[in-house]
């Protein structure tokens, strides 16, 4: 074991793999080529199309203890996991590892093939039960955790080998050309399948709606797809939002909104070429209204908007208050509708998004950007993958690249949710490092990290309620009492990936 | 004397809901009246005031007026109501049906004696009536007179309209005489005058005509349900650029007029004199609130010293 540089006690491997303790988010360097597959070369009139799934995975030669991917666009509304995993079940194959860009509530279908060793290892985050009882020792599954950033640097660099991803193709040719944007299954932007496109050992193309050569405009193209597999639907595109698509009505919420924007109209940023991201749910979205009104009433023209893109984003480009919109995945029916049409709206991939290794990732060039919390801590270390219980419940999605990125990243968070304080001396899991985190925004008031000190100070001459954290602290616990912390097992059941690949905090397994 | 308490705003939180007791702290409103009467039902009325007392005696460092909306002196509830939340001071109580000027003596009396047992001053607590029926419309300016403790009149337009069997619009012609009934009372009596909450929380547009409506009537506040009404009433309340920059030359002449040794001035062919000197104080009042000047008036500044 050894102590990493925000205080986690980290094992020196887990699950066979040598790991890196975190120190800081700047100075691990990379020491290797970009990771390399086999060059092929298709029969000459050779086909692509091989029938359903399960002759997909046959022709793709996927065996005993390979790892697949699939991208998570559609997120909870992805029905090609559960077929895949159901199939590759029927075949007889085992130890199976999953490295997709997500796994949703929606593949808790996928708990039954856990306990019976088909899958036995998630080289990725997930969302709801399975994390769940992972954490309780329910299930015997080492879980990975990675931002989207850090999800494709591992691709990239080959840390992770993709034996073979099975991508959701919404709009697909024979010859394996696809995009997104149209088709019953539609979900926008393949921000993340692009990456497994690029670095899969093999591709296989699923598609639900088959469409005469060439499918234009390519997203992913013909000569990095292997098999094209037709399959009767690949999911809900009604199901991509995952939560609310309406500004909060929420007193709290909307306190907390003002008090973010207060924070940007502070920051010296908004101003022309202003960059900007900002979530779903209804504290973003209400914060993203008053970067539309201080927009307009400055006559300010952004540079780009970024990230998971929402209708909200799609009206503000339309409104010329943004150059473009940089979309790694469809949050909304509208933002799906938008990229296929709108040039300005562009298919940005994750590694372009936010790889950290790489010669400068999009993230680096937001000004500010909006993130949630589970938990935050004094040090402004946050959480967003554990729960008030212990249990793993949620995925890293952007988080932590984005904190780094942006020159001023603003957690919003209710001071208390249920009876919980929700800033506290420790959190349970570190997800994003606190020097990342320009500022935390409750509805108790402002706390901004000691490196940004001039914000602080315009903050105070605007009269905006910042606090010291500790006294922000002590303000929510007076309120709310001291909780119990909840007791772990000593054995650790999942690992908290910086984007990096260093490791920044590790989930234990949680005490009956 | 004048009173320059800020009244813009007045929000209603009910007394039995511990999740939003818990933010008033939190918003920017000038005053809370913390609900025990229609907000609370029949079941709860005694819980209520439990959970208003505790959360008062926790409230410790105070960023607004705290007024207590207790049950209506008829009920058997109200002297329960004041025997339990009064100890935990709050700065007034926001009286119900105050239909006569008797009803509002009635509660002056039970404060004194209130303030005796407590050992405060007398004249402590506060009253904001509520003028909500024909009938207290109809007495509203002897209301008005009925006791020191009173700060204002607060005009109750949805028990108004149910008393008058007609139905309240978003336009408000309806409450026309009875507001201007209470905006005579409170005047003539140096009192505030606070307007009813607009019952829509959904439609700021026609919050903001009411609020400009009523501004423009003469009140100094208005009442709401809702703390997302808070901005735009504060919007409505906040003075023009020019109200300021005239208000903040008139403190300057009369400074001068003073040193003078005269009451009176003029200012750009317009005569200064008490009247528009406490008009220009209270716009520089209300601009504070708004951070738009950094002054502090006082009585000295209005009256000149003797």
């Amino acid at each position: 074991m050894a102590r990493n540089s925000v205080g986690r006690e980290i094992p020196e491997t887990f699950a066979g793999k040598k790991l890196i303790p975190y120190s800081d988010p700047w100075s691990l360097q990379p020491h290797a080529e970009r990771s390399t597959r086999a060059i092929r070369r298709l029969t000459h009139n050779g086909s692509k199309l091989v029938g359903g799934l399960r002759d997909a995975i046959i022709a793709s030669g996927l065996k005993d203890g390979m790892t697949i991917s699939t991208h998570h666009s559609l997120r909870n509304g992805d029905y090609l996991l559960n077929e895949l995993v159901k199939e590759i079940d029927a075949l007889g194959i085992r130890d199976i590892k999953i490295a997709s860009s997500s796994v949703h509530i929606v593949h808790a279908e996928l708990i039954p093939y856990i306990r019976k060793g088909v899958i036995t290892a998630f080289e990725c985050g997930v969302n709801g039960p399975i994390g769940e009882l992972v954490s309780k020792g329910e299930l015997d599954c080492p879980i990975i955790v990675r931002s989207h950033g850090g999800r494709a640097r591992s691709l990239i660099t080959g840390e992770v080998p993709v034996d073979v991803a099975f991508l959701a193709a919404p709009y697909c040719d024979e010859y394996g050309n696809f995009n997104g944007f149209y088709g019953p299954s539609a979900c926008g932007s393949l921000g993340y399948a692009l990456v497994d496109a690029q670095h899969a050992h093999k591709v296989v193309a699923v598609t639900d709606n088959l469409v005469p050569f060439p499918a234009v405009p390519v997203g992913i193209p013909q000569t990095v797809v292997d098999f094209v597999c037709q399959v009767p639907r690949l999911g809900d595109p009604k199901k991509i939002v995952s939560s609310t698509t309406k500004v909060t009505t929420d007193p709290i919420g909307l306190q907390i909104a003002k008090y973010a924007a207060m924070v940007i109209e502070s920051s010296g940023y908004m101003k022309t070429g202003f960059s900007f991201q900002t979530g779903t749910g209804g504290i973003s979205l209400a914060v993203a209204e008053h970067v539309r009104n201080m927009m307009r009433k400055g006559n300010i023209k952004g540079s780009f908007g970024c990230g998971g893109i929402t209708g909200y984003f799609v009206d503000m480009l339309e409104e010329g208050l943004f150059e473009a919109l940089f979309d790694v995945q469809c949050f909304d029916l509208k933002a799906v509708e938008s990229i296929g049409r709108n040039q300005k709206h562009v298919e940005m991939t994750a590694g372009t998004y936010a790889n950290p290794f790489n010669c400068g990732s999009v993230v680096d060039r937001l000004d500010c950007a909006i993130l949630s919390a589970t938990e935050i801590d004094v040090n402004f270390n946050v959480n967003v993958n554990t729960e008030s219980m212990g249990y793993l419940l949620h995925n890293t999605g952007g988080h932590c690249d984005v904190a780094a990125g942006a020159k001023v990243s603003i957690v919003v968070a209710p001071s208390i949710r249920g009876r919980l304080p929700i800033v506290r001396d420790e959190v349970t899991t570190i997800t994003t490092p606190g020097e990342t985190v320009g500022v935390i925004v409750t509805e108790r008031g402002i706390a901004v990290n000691d490196n940004l000190p001039d914000l602080k100070a315009e903050l105070i001459k605007r009269g905006a309620p910042v606090k010291d954290i500790r006294q922000l602290r002590d303000e929510i616990y007076s309120v709310t009492g001291i909780p119990k912390p909840v007791e772990f097992e000593d054995k650790i059941v999942a690992l908290i990936e910086y984007r990096d690949g260093s490791i920044i905090d590790v989930v234990r397994q949680v005490k009956p | 004397m004048a009173d320059f308490k800020l009244r813009r705003s007045l929000l209603y939180v009910p007394g039995n809901m511990p999740s939003m007791l818990q933010n008033i702290p939190l918003f920017q409103c000038d005053a809370v009246q913390i609900d025990l009467e229609d907000a609370v039902p029949l079941s709860e009325k005694d819980a209520a005031r439990i959970l208003v007392r505790r959360f008062l005696d926790n409230y410790k460092v105070r960023n607004k007026e705290i007024l207590v909306r207790i049950n209506g002196l008829d009920t058997k509830w109200a002297l329960d109501d004041l025997k339990t939340v009064l100890p935990a001071k709050p700065d007034g109580i926001r009286l119900p049906k105050a239909d006569t000027p008797e009803v509002v003596e009635h509660l002056d009396t039970l404060l004194t004696e209130y303030e005796e047992e407590l050992g405060l001053r007398v004249g402590h607590f506060k009253i904001l009536p509520s003028i909500e029926t024909a009938e207290g419309v109809l007495n509203a300016p002897k209301t008005a007179r009925a006791s020191d403790r009173l700060i204002g009149l607060a005009f109750g337009a949805e028990d108004y309209t149910a008393t008058m069997e007609i139905n309240r619009t978003k336009t408000g012609e309806e409450l026309f005489n009875a507001r201007m009934n209470v905006l005579w009372g409170a005047k003539a009596a140096g009192i505030q005058a606070i307007d009813s909450i607009f019952a829509d929380v959904n439609d700021m547009e026609a919050l903001r005509k009411e609020t400009e409506l009523i501004k423009k009537l003469g009140f100094t506040g208005k009442c709401m349900i809702n703390p997302r009404q808070i901005d735009i009433i504060h919007e409505v309340f906040a003075p023009k650029q020019e109200e300021v920059d005239y208000a903040l030359e008139v403190m300057d002449a009369i400074k001068r007029a003073r040193e003078m040794g005269t009451g009176v001035i003029s200012l750009k062919g317009k005569m200064i004199d008490r009247p528009v000197v406490v008009r220009a104080a209270r716009v520089l009042n209300t601009a504070r609130a708004h951070g738009m000047v950094d002054i502090v008036i006082n009585e000295e500044d209005i009256n000149g010293t003797e």
